[in-house]
């Protein structure tokens, strides 16, 4: 078909490149000069006291890997993430069957629940500090109800709190994403498909997996792969409720690569430790996008 | 359950399901209820124990010292950037995906690493950008955030816009050719008009991204750009949280999304399933 289209007009024999230019010479700028910056820098020693531009050789590289913090923020990073991820999508689901079937009013829910979707990261952050203050915040106030007594918890101060803290936002924030999406999928299914099954006898956990399931998986998949990398990445939640206090107990690792680069000014080290970043997620994530046949 | 006679099981069904539904709304509007509240209680309303739960009365003072100290300009910075950086990222990402749908521009290859760039961590890009911009005199001007924005909205308007342009049919582009149009008018009198829907819903989540940026400007701004998020989170102290002006400037923020996403609602799920869900 493009090929009649391509032979039309001769003289335009350039125009496809020259539309698709300017778009890719700005992520070539945003894409290929931070990694290649990143890895000349990386082999080097700059930091504050130094500006050593000479070659160091793989020195970064062996200190990232004895650095402890670093480590930590990586498994920090992982914890949320392996917390919240499910728990965003079973709980979206679970939500998307509630408003599967039409009922009144259904489309002013559904407006209501996803208002936290679109409120800026850095602003739920705040707005959870508000709540989550330990003596003027309603949560210890409704807590003291049901507990009898009052409830002084230091939610983003304590090292025990600040995990349930910085998950209760990011699922609070994040579920209507899962819920709206699955939804939109679970309305695709062939209903004809589930009765019937259901006709068969075949309970719902059954139906879900046999015919639901592979139904929505496309969709749930990119969800998936969207708020994966969305939660690798964490930064504005943590930054505005704990800035990966106390101490270093919350810090992940994009506030660690942060708070080296920006206020220990370790430039060398920084750049080795976001070239292995940007390189580990390109990796996986084109692996992931070819597998899901998302280019197609 | 099956002694009762099968409508009555039916109301009681969706008696529960309502009473599930507005529990679910109560847990998740009542953060926000709590923030745009807090915006419009005096001092004394703020710091009360036990909590005030609705203020006595509805005023405006947290909102005038924002107007007057300046503070509320960052939001007018956000506006800009947001604005001028979507446009830019519509137009040069539209007529790239139109490239790629079209002439199959790079093949299957410029595809991935496209969306690949989607998928970067800001956190490695920001750090050689910041020192690019600081070579090149460009931290803290709109331009080099306006650059930058429009540069990382790119993958996702490519993405959405090869969506919606690969819905048009080539008829009626091959007939403006055989009526000898060139290709550049084809791209603006045939294509663009024919993918508006899709332009504009693609714009609103392209300006959300922007909007709701807060590393980028962090990093890159100073006391002239800087924008609504950066500006949030001067007032957190140690100590002494500012909270009315945290409400106060968080519901300032959020108004003008709030108004973007209730006039495109219905566009919604596309373009925030990335075009997952043909909507």
């Amino acid at each position: 078909m493009s090929l009649t289209l391509t032979a039309a007009k001769n003289p335009d024999r350039n125009f496809k490149y020259w539309i698709a230019f300017p778009a890719v010479f700005l992520l070539l700028l945003v894409g290929l000069f931070p990694l290649i910056y990143s890895l000349i820098v990386s082999f080097m020693r700059i930091d504050m006291m130094d500006t050593d531009t000479s070659f160091a050789g793989l020195y970064n590289y062996a200190n990232l890997f004895k650095d402890k913090r670093l480590w930590e923020s990586l498994l920090h990073t992982l914890l949320i993430t392996a917390i919240a991820l499910p728990v965003e999508l079973s709980l979206g689901l679970a939500m998307a069957y509630l408003f599967l079937e039409r009922m009144p009013g259904r489309q002013i829910f559904i407006s209501l629940l996803i208002l936290p979707t679109i409120i800026s990261p850095i602003v739920a952050g705040a707005t959870w500090r508000l709540l989550f203050d330990n003596r003027f915040g309603p949560i210890n106030q409704i807590l003291g109800w049901f507990a009898g007594h009052p409830v002084t918890a230091l939610w983003t101060v304590s090292a025990s709190l600040a995990y349930p803290a910085i998950i209760f936002c990011e699922i609070w924030q994040w579920t209507p994403f899962m819920f709206l999406i699955l939804l939109a999928a679970l309305s695709n299914v062939d209903k004809s498909q589930t009765e019937a099954a259901e006709i068969d006898g075949a309970g719902f956990i059954r139906t879900f997996r046999r015919i639901v399931l592979p139904a929505i998986w496309p969709v749930m998949a990119i969800a998936i792969l969207i708020r994966g990398l969305d939660l690798v990445r964490i930064f504005d939640i943590i930054w505005a409720l704990t800035s990966g206090g106390p101490g270093t107990m919350t810090e992940t690792i994009s506030i660690y690569a942060y708070t080296q680069g920006f206020k220990q000014f370790e430039t060398s080290y920084t750049a080795a430790m976001a070239f292995l970043v940007i390189l580990i997620l390109t990796v996986v994530v084109t692996w992931a996008i070819r597998r899901m046949g998302l280019a197609k | 359950m099956n002694s009762i006679p099968f409508h009555r099981r039916k109301n009681v069904r969706l008696a529960f399901r309502y009473s599930i539904a507005s529990l679910l709304v109560v847990i998740f509007v009542f953060p926000v209820y709590w923030l745009f509240i807090i915006s419009f209680k005096t001092p004394e309303e703020i710091f009360a124990f036990p909590p005030v739960w609705y203020p006595k009365s509805i005023q405006f003072a947290n909102y005038m010292v924002l107007f007057k100290d300046g503070d509320a300009e960052t939001v007018w910075n956000s506006l800009i950037l947001a604005t001028v950086s979507t446009f830019f990222a519509m137009i040069l990402g539209t007529i790239a995906a139109y490239s790629l749908v079209r002439f199959k521009t790079g093949g299957e290859n410029l595809a991935v690493w496209i969306i690949s760039q989607r998928m970067m961590p800001p956190v490695a890009i920001v750090f050689p950008v910041f020192l690019l911009y600081v070579f090149l005199g460009w931290v803290d001007t709109y331009f080099g955030l306006i650059l930058l924005y429009t540069a990382f909205s790119l993958p996702y308007v490519i993405w959405m816009m090869r969506g919606y342009i690969e819905d048009i049919p080539l008829e009626l582009e091959e007939s403006a050719l055989v009526d000898g149009c060139s290709r550049w008018a084809v791209l603006w009198k045939v294509v663009m008009p024919m993918a508006r829907s899709g332009l504009f819903a693609t714009a609103v989540f392209t300006f959300v991204f922007a909007w709701n940026d807060f590393l980028f400007a962090l990093v890159l701004t100073r006391t002239e750009v800087t924008t609504y998020t950066v500006q949030v989170t001067h007032y957190f102290g140690g100590q002494s949280n500012f909270w009315a002006k945290i409400a106060a400037m968080s519901v300032l923020g959020t108004i003008p999304v709030f108004i973007a996403v209730a006039t495109m609602q219905r566009y919604l799920v596309r373009g925030i399933s990335m075009g997952a869900v043909k909507g």
